[in-house]
């Protein structure tokens, strides 16, 4: 294993009270001083800021780049005009998920690539390879990576002279200075991620934080709220044992390259198209308070295993408890009540739509 | 009169008579955070010093509070119910867990005070 990495900010973490804990490899803001439980609401009514620097971002360039990308994705470049953003994959030759990222054109010859801090090794190897089979360049970027989000984001950024106005969710814009913005972010909120060069992130940071309305936000409530939101954390919900059909992701995979896509994992993709996979994801809502936590086996009345949850929590803005959960296909069609068992309580659970918070992205 | 007695795990006991009240002290209820659920037991449980009597749960976590000493839960704080965060808000008083009788009173000496517990927690 290789040392803890630190972020670019620490001291700034760490002047704002900040517990760490390691994640991925990374030394990172778990939780600050005003606790998860008010970090996630403050997100949701006002405006939270994120340090993700752990992420890992990719520029691949060059005048084959369409086809390098769709070589490694199953995505469709044509249908990303300069300026767009899509949630993508790198798929295994099983179309087992190797991870789930977000890929954003800047140009006819350019996209930025957004990978998770546990896969940016294994991924960088995927998309080298593709990138040199389509003589197409490379570059692992060295930025402070933030995330911005709550209903406030737009003011707050607009305030602190980064203009993203007139942006929509899930477009990107480069800024003066080398700053890219993308009206994106993973709560479920409006709001923007911000990759800043490494000696002005800084001064950036510390005018976004000088407002009254922004607060430090950590990990801890980034998962409450992405839960929430109905969003999929890799390793928890996603990996290499599911694909884009298992984790209910299809929508990512447009309909173009469905049947024809030459991407890694494409026929297995297809044979998972046709012979569903025994289980499927689902959001999951425990009853009572109880939270219901990651990894506890979902049974039917008898204990009979029918499933797992991946990702379970306390919803604080549902004030419930919240899961994601894969179930057995047939148990779902037949309604089978299902349970979870915590401690010896036995919890029934209740199949219900993701998101568990409605989405408020800005689609102008 | 009541004596108030702390442990090791951040619990307080309040003893009057043969009858203790049992909380989590201010200092675990600020490492653990706001609380979302607290697991009481039932009236009538058995316990035994050192097993897990009561769990408390943030958004993030579950944790076990031990019963500090020997005996039977008499009374449990069902406020606590829909309104956990009042352990927050109130740990040392309020926010109290359950009220256990107690089977062997000598366990209560190898408790601290409250000086010694402030102390332990700097």
């Amino acid at each position: 294993m290789s040392a803890i990495r630190e972020l670019t900010l620490k001291s700034l973490h760490e002047k704002a009270g900040a517990r760490f804990g390691a994640f991925a490899g990374w030394n990172m803001p778990i939780t600050y001083p005003l606790g998860v439980l008010k970090e996630h609401l403050h997100t949701r009514t006002s405006v939270g800021l994120f340090d993700i620097s752990h992420m890992q971002l990719f520029e691949m360039s060059g005048e084959n780049v369409d086809q390098a990308l769709a070589s490694a994705c199953p995505i469709d470049p044509s249908l990303i005009a300069v300026s767009e953003s899509k949630y993508t994959f790198l798929l295994n030759e099983n179309a087992g998920i190797i991870d789930d990222l977000i890929v954003t054109r800047y140009a006819p010859d350019r996209f930025i690539i957004v990978s998770n801090a546990s896969r940016a090794d294994i991924d960088e190897g995927h998309f080298q390879k593709a990138a040199h089979k389509f003589g197409c360049k490379l570059k692992a970027l060295s930025r402070v990576f933030l995330a911005l989000q709550g209903p406030k984001s737009e003011a707050i950024a607009l305030v602190c002279g980064l203009d993203v106005q007139g942006m929509i969710f899930m477009h990107g814009r480069e800024l003066p200075g080398d700053i890219i913005v993308t009206r994106s972010g993973y709560t479920g909120e409006d709001g923007f991620e911000i990759a800043i060069p490494v000696n002005q992130a800084e001064a950036l940071t510390t005018k976004l934080l000088a407002h009254p309305d922004v607060e430090w936000i950590g990990l801890a409530a980034r998962d409450s709220l992405r839960l929430e939101a109905g969003l999929c954390l890799y390793g928890n919900d996603l990996d290499e044992t599911t694909t884009p059909v298992s984790a209910g992701l299809l929508w990512a995979i447009p309909k173009s390259i469905r049947e024809t896509g030459t991407f890694t994992g494409a026929d297995a993709f297809r044979a998972a198209l046709k012979n569903s996979s025994p289980r499927k994801r689902v959001g999951l809502t425990p009853e009572g308070r109880m939270p219901v936590r990651n990894n506890t086996p979902i049974v039917d009345e008898n204990g009979n295993e029918l499933g797992t949850i991946n990702s379970g929590s306390f919803g604080p803005s549902v004030n419930h408890p919240v899961a994601i959960g894969y179930v057995d296909r047939a148990a779902i069609e037949a309604k089978t009540p299902l349970f979870a068992t915590v401690r010896d309580n036995k919890i029934p659970l209740t199949i219900s739509p993701l998101p568990f918070t409605p989405h408020t992205y800005f689609k102008g | 009169m009541s004596t108030t007695y702390f442990t090791n795990d951040h619990e307080w006991i309040r003893v009057e008579g043969n009858i203790a009240t049992v909380g989590i002290t201010n200092y675990a209820q600020e490492q653990l955070g706001d609380l979302v659920f607290v697991e009481l037991p039932a009236v009538g449980k058995s316990i035994v010093s050192g097993g897990a009597c009561v769990v408390v749960e943030s958004v993030k976590a579950a944790s076990d509070v031990y019963a500090p000493v020997d005996g039977a839960v008499t009374e449990v704080n069902d406020a606590l119910g829909a309104n956990p965060e009042i352990v927050n808000s109130a740990a040392e008083s309020d926010g109290w867990l359950w009220k256990m009788s107690l089977s062997n009173t000598s366990q209560l000496d190898g408790l601290m005070d409250a000086a010694a517990y402030a102390k332990m927690v700097g």
